[in-house]
């Protein structure tokens, strides 16, 4: 897995890219969900050949505002075409808008006004059941998104219809635009709360680790019975000391020296990774 | 008097459709009674899904099911599904362009005497601002059926408004005209033309024949496709009269009337008057009361005519 933690670098520096290019973009969650995505791309069956199959897994972004980490993955899968995103993005009358739209190739649904996601994957999970299809159905939430009542509905859905066909992420960096998750709304226990909706919940301690979130996956598959619900513990802004951590990097635009510093410390960390 | 509702009409064309097409599926919020659905769900319990009082829930699961080849139809009552669910009628349905035909049932104000919680007087201009959504207030059970026939066919998203209690048949059994996203043409006139969707049509279209004796000659189109109006068929028939007049079991602005006026007003302006519910919570009592006192009936419109002719 060396490879993929070696290729999270890279896409960093892509979405880095984008969001400077287009003058904006949601930096701080980008890079705390770039593991998370990364890794389900690299698990799923989806590719650009079958984009239309019906036995395709199905993801959803339902913190849609982290498209441009979407965007990057999806060109690293060979969906998009990554420099044409770069030049086009947030420009007008450009396609890459900024949240996820499903005439852009490897997006199912559109998204972007929080805790939908969810809810549309309980529909994905019940149609293949209904067609006795193998595919599972995704989807990747941010923890401020949470306090979105519609998710609840979802989950309680979910655990009625046994779903052990969907996994839903929680891309659990703590903060959110205001401030700690904690502060702006409280999830105090977020694994009894989940438990207590009936799902099968799994911590993963670094939600930024490769291995980790591929083990929780794994175990996921083996679940029968009920959804399976996985909080990853990730860095919001991962990637450069600057931005790490902080609330006001949730959709800070670097400037010059800023991008410089970036990019110059995403070098040194993914170089340092391939010469472990 | 017909005893049918327009929604037990709506269970036997769905009924008939999932027995051929095992993609059809009813989604409901608890709401299978009042949507005339519980034989649907007792007949295919394998193509029908219980969401619960959730009416989000409800909408994104319909979309959900439509993204992977199924042909959705969320039935929930009309206030709850075109306001609480508007944002994922809005984004899961018509932004994702998914197959999902959302119906509100118990429309406008035929849950009488509960209030205003449970009337729907909001719903056709929510729902006709998205783009991309397209909204159906069926008269009878005759119109009901073709409708829904149709709908089964296409794969885009659509609102469809219906009535809780058996109305009037406005046409008759074996002599159904209907072309999708085209008015009816019910009669014509050379003064006035009356403009009538779902539960007005029957009442326009008597009040229609109340104003000839009166001896004033009124045509009346059933304009069951609020959204696409058929503006052609509007135009045409609205050409060379005096007034033109809407009808609607709706609040007074963003429906039929707004429409229709719209339309008017850019290509061949007259005066045009919009029969509506109030800007107010409606008084309480059964439909029947509520139109009558609101002028909204046969007589009422005859009325209405009549002293908008003298003005």
């Amino acid at each position: 897995m060396k490879e993929l933690a070696v290729k999270a670098y890279k896409i960093r520096q892509d979405v880095l890219d984008i969001i400077v290019s287009g003058g904006g973009g949601h930096i701080g969650g980008d890079m705390s969900s770039v593991e998370i995505m990364l890794t389900l791309y690299n698990r799923m069956n989806v590719s650009p050949e079958k984009a239309k199959d019906p036995d395709r897994d199905r993801f959803v972004l339902s913190k849609g505002h982290c498209v441009e980490t979407l965007y990057a993955v999806l060109a690293e899968k060979g969906f998009l075409d990554i420099e044409e995103v770069k030049a086009k993005f947030s420009k007008f009358g450009s396609e890459y808008i900024g949240h996820p739209h499903n005439t852009i190739p490897g997006i199912e649904m559109n998204s972007g006004s929080l805790g939908h996601g969810l809810s549309v994957c309980v529909g994905m999970a019940l149609a293949g059941r209904m067609d006795g299809k193998k595919y599972r159905v995704y989807t990747l939430m941010g923890d401020g998104e949470l306090a979105e009542g519609s998710i609840w509905e979802g989950l309680m859905a979910a655990s009625h219809y046994k779903l052990d066909n969907l996994c839903a992420v929680v891309d659990r960096n703590h903060l959110q635009i205001s401030g700690n998750t904690e502060d702006v709304m409280g999830h105090h226990d977020l694994h009894a709360r989940f438990s207590s909706f009936d799902w099968h919940v799994i911590n993963v301690a670094d939600g930024n680790d490769i291995d980790q979130l591929n083990a929780a996956f794994d175990e996921a598959e083996k679940i029968k019975g009920c959804p399976t619900v996985i909080i990853a513990d990730t860095v919001k802004g991962k990637g450069a000391a600057l931005m790490e951590n902080k609330a006001s990097w949730h959709h800070h635009l670097p400037n010059q020296e800023e991008y410089e510093q970036i990019s110059k410390e995403l070098k040194a960390r993914r170089e340092a990774l391939e010469h472990e | 008097m017909n005893k049918i509702a327009n929604r037990a009409v709506m269970c036997e064309v769905l009924k008939e459709a999932a027995s051929k097409d095992k993609d059809v599926v009813v989604l409901c919020s608890d709401s299978r009674g009042s949507a005339s659905l519980t034989s649907f769900a007792d007949t295919y319990p394998e193509q029908f899904v219980e969401v619960g009082i959730a009416e989000q829930n409800l909408v994104s699961i319909a979309a959900g099911l439509a993204s992977c080849g199924k042909k959705s139809f969320a039935v929930s009552p009309a206030s709850f599904i075109s306001t609480r669910s508007y944002e994922q009628c809005k984004v899961d349905c018509a932004y994702s362009n998914t197959n999902v035909k959302l119906v509100g049932i118990s429309g406008g104000v035929s849950y009488g005497a509960l209030g205003m919680t449970h009337h729907s007087a909001q719903d056709i201009a929510a729902m006709s601002a998205i783009p991309g959504m397209r909204v159906y207030l069926p008269s009878d059970r005759h119109q009901t059926r073709k409708l829904f026939e149709t709908l089964l066919q296409d794969h885009q998203t659509a609102y469809i408004r219906l009535g809780r209690n058996p109305v009037e048949d406005t046409y008759e059994e074996g002599n159904v005209p209907f072309e999708m996203d085209r008015a009816t043409v019910l009669g014509e006139g050379t003064d006035v033309l009356l403009v009538a969707c779902g539960e007005m049509v029957r009442p326009a279209k008597d009040a229609m024949e109340l104003l000839k004796q009166k001896g004033i000659s009124a045509g009346a189109l059933d304009m069951y496709c609020v959204k696409p109006l058929d503006s052609e068929g509007l135009l045409k028939a609205a050409k060379g009269k005096k007034l033109v007049v809407t009808v609607e079991e709706h609040a007074p602005f963003g429906g039929l009337g707004s429409m229709v006026a719209q339309v008017i007003s850019a290509n061949d302006p007259k005066r045009v008057i919009n029969l509506a519910l109030p800007d107010t919570p409606v008084i309480t009592g059964t439909s029947a009361q509520v139109f009558h006192y609101y002028g909204l009936d046969t007589e009422g419109i005859a009325a209405s005519v009549c002293k908008a002719l003298e003005e």
